[in-house]
């Protein structure tokens, strides 16, 4: 039936399920967010739209669909219309690559990609000209400083987080996601890598600019960061890109480090596969949830202090006895 | 940095989640009063159903705020309205104007204006923060309203039950903002107060009709 299909449409078909998939995840995980946060402060959250407040999201959506569209006189029109798109699209399309489960004819993914883990740091990289193109073309000055700074922070948690990611690679010796997973059919790389896993939940906190690194959008010190001149959708935009991020640095823990879909009897079941994998992203997103719940945010200095002088030299460290192991035991 | 400190404000927002939610379903239940709350005003009866109101307007000379007018008149002989020479003719508070101090309370010769523990007064208009005589006058088949320091236990006898646990009010069997007895008029699931001019809009749409 597959065959009967052209190829481009199959790929349309695809993206088009994955994309609603994950803007309905997106939706949850803010209605869980906020929910959680409550428990956490003794709260319950949002409960009255709908049953337990399931349907808050789309009371939200509405809200934000209908408030105005604002463009400051100062701002560069263009630019600053575009900047959301950027950064949702380069969000959602890291997507492309990332395989939820493994059926017979190859794991479940838009496109199988051999180089899918460079391919997914290549994509959520761009995010970066997201943000920082919106703080620049906002023309206000909050902005501009919650951009510089997101431009910075990226920057510097990138590097160690790749060197976390490259002692992975060098373990499976495949960049391929859905091959990383299959090199760890018989041992989670958490145990191996765990100096490398706790780097990269980390830097993947900061690389997604949430608390103790939300720095980019500081409430305190900064009114909202980059994007305090956004208004409606733009602004929707925006949010819709943290949490796709969050939930796309939570499917690549759970790949590189979790096993991804591997579990008690989930070869050669597609379907409970892919429930572990849920299981283990949503983990991680609770723990990302519980962070901002615990943590109050770090000072400017110590977190480029922290990224430079520990978490990169000890990737660096992790990644070079990794080498070592590697090439000597494997 | 101190690792530990970190793994213990985990553990403490961890504990706080399956601890018991300090949250009020506000809307649904409701929380008891302190024994002296001051919120909407009401103007009480005597036993035989006249008016307490002698229009002497102590509580608006009282009234730090000037959220009070009174308008006094001369009873006549076949229209007692109170048991004094004169009776309130127009007797308006503005609620967005009073501070709620209970001056006005304290002023009153007879007693006749009181300070109930009802709070929710909201509107969309300004003009209906303005409460005339007959939103405030409880109605005669309501009783007498109860003076400030006559309340059982604090709570007014139209407070009705209060749930023993987190100590609130079921409002079910409970009061509404400015229900007055059987004085509210139900129709389309709108409520009406019935006010000199005849039937005014007050709030949209209540899940609960007013009872006895």
């Amino acid at each position: 039936m597959i065959e009967a299909v052209p190829l481009w449409l199959l790929v349309v078909i695809k993206s088009l399920v994955l994309l609603i998939i994950v803007i309905t995840l997106f939706a949850y995980t803010m209605l869980a967010e906020r929910k959680v946060l409550g428990y956490m402060q003794l709260r319950v959250g949002p409960n009255k739209v709908g049953p337990w407040g399931l349907l808050q999201p789309a009371a939200d959506a509405v809200k934000m669909i209908l408030k105005e569209d604002l463009t400051p006189n100062t701002a560069d029109p263009i630019i600053y219309k575009a900047a959301p798109f950027i950064s949702v699209f380069a969000a959602l399309v890291a997507y492309a690559v990332i395989p939820f489960s493994q059926g017979e004819h190859g794991p479940w993914s838009i496109a199988n990609v051999n180089a899918g883990i460079l391919f997914v740091f290549a994509i959520t990289s761009m995010g970066v000209y997201g943000i920082s193109l919106a703080g620049w073309a906002s023309g206000s000055k909050y902005p501009l400083l919650g951009s510089v700074r997101a431009t910075a922070q990226m920057i510097s948690y990138e590097l160690a987080m790749t060197l976390s990611v490259i002692g992975v690679v060098l373990q499976a010796s495949t960049t391929s996601l859905s091959g990383i997973v299959d090199a760890q059919s018989r041992l989670w790389f958490i145990v191996p890598q765990f100096v490398g896993f706790l780097i990269y939940i980390i830097t993947a906190v900061a690389e997604t600019n949430r608390v103790p690194f939300d720095l980019v959008e500081a409430e305190s010190e900064l009114v909202a960061g980059f994007h305090t001149e956004y208004s409606g959708l733009r602004f929707g935009l925006f949010f819709i890109a943290e949490y796709i991020n969050m939930i796309t640095v939570s499917c690549l823990a759970t790949l590189l480090f979790l096993g991804g879909w591997g579990g008690p009897g989930a070869a050669g079941h597609p379907w409970l596969g892919l429930l572990y994998f849920v299981i283990k992203v949503f983990a991680f997103l609770f723990f990302y949830i519980w962070l901002r719940g615990t943590l109050p945010r770090l000072r400017y200095d110590r977190l480029m202090a922290f990224g430079w002088k520990v978490l990169l030299p000890l990737a660096t460290l992790n990644l070079l006895v990794t080498a070592i192991v590697v090439a000597l035991w494997y | 940095m101190n690792i530990g400190a970190i793994f213990k404000g985990l553990a403490t927002t961890f504990g706080f989640m399956l601890r018991r939610k300090a949250t009020i379903d506000y809307p649904f239940v409701k929380r008891a009063h302190a024994p002296r709350f001051h919120g909407l005003h009401e103007l009480r009866r005597y036993a035989d159903g006249k008016e307490r109101c002698i229009g002497c307007e102590l509580c608006q000379i009282a009234c730090p705020a000037n959220a009070i007018t009174v308008v006094g008149a001369e009873n006549t002989p076949d229209d007692r309205k109170s048991p004094g020479e004169r009776y309130a003719f127009r007797y308006e508070i503005d609620e967005l104007r009073c501070i709620f101090c209970g001056m006005c309370e304290e002023a009153c010769p007879t007693d006749a204006i009181t300070l109930t523990p009802r709070f929710e007064m909201a509107d969309y208009r300004r003009s209906a923060f303005i409460y005339d005589k007959t939103r405030l006058l409880v109605p005669a088949e309501a009783g007498v309203g109860q003076a400030a320091d006559e309340r059982p236990g604090g709570i007014p006898g139209d407070l009705g039950e209060v749930a023993r646990e987190k100590s609130t009010v079921d409002p079910q069997k409970g009061y509404g903002a400015t229900w007055r007895g059987g004085e509210i008029l139900t129709s389309k699931g709108k409520t009406y107060m019935p006010t000199s001019a005849g039937g005014e809009l007050l709030r949209g749409p209540r899940t609960r009709k007013g009872g006895e």
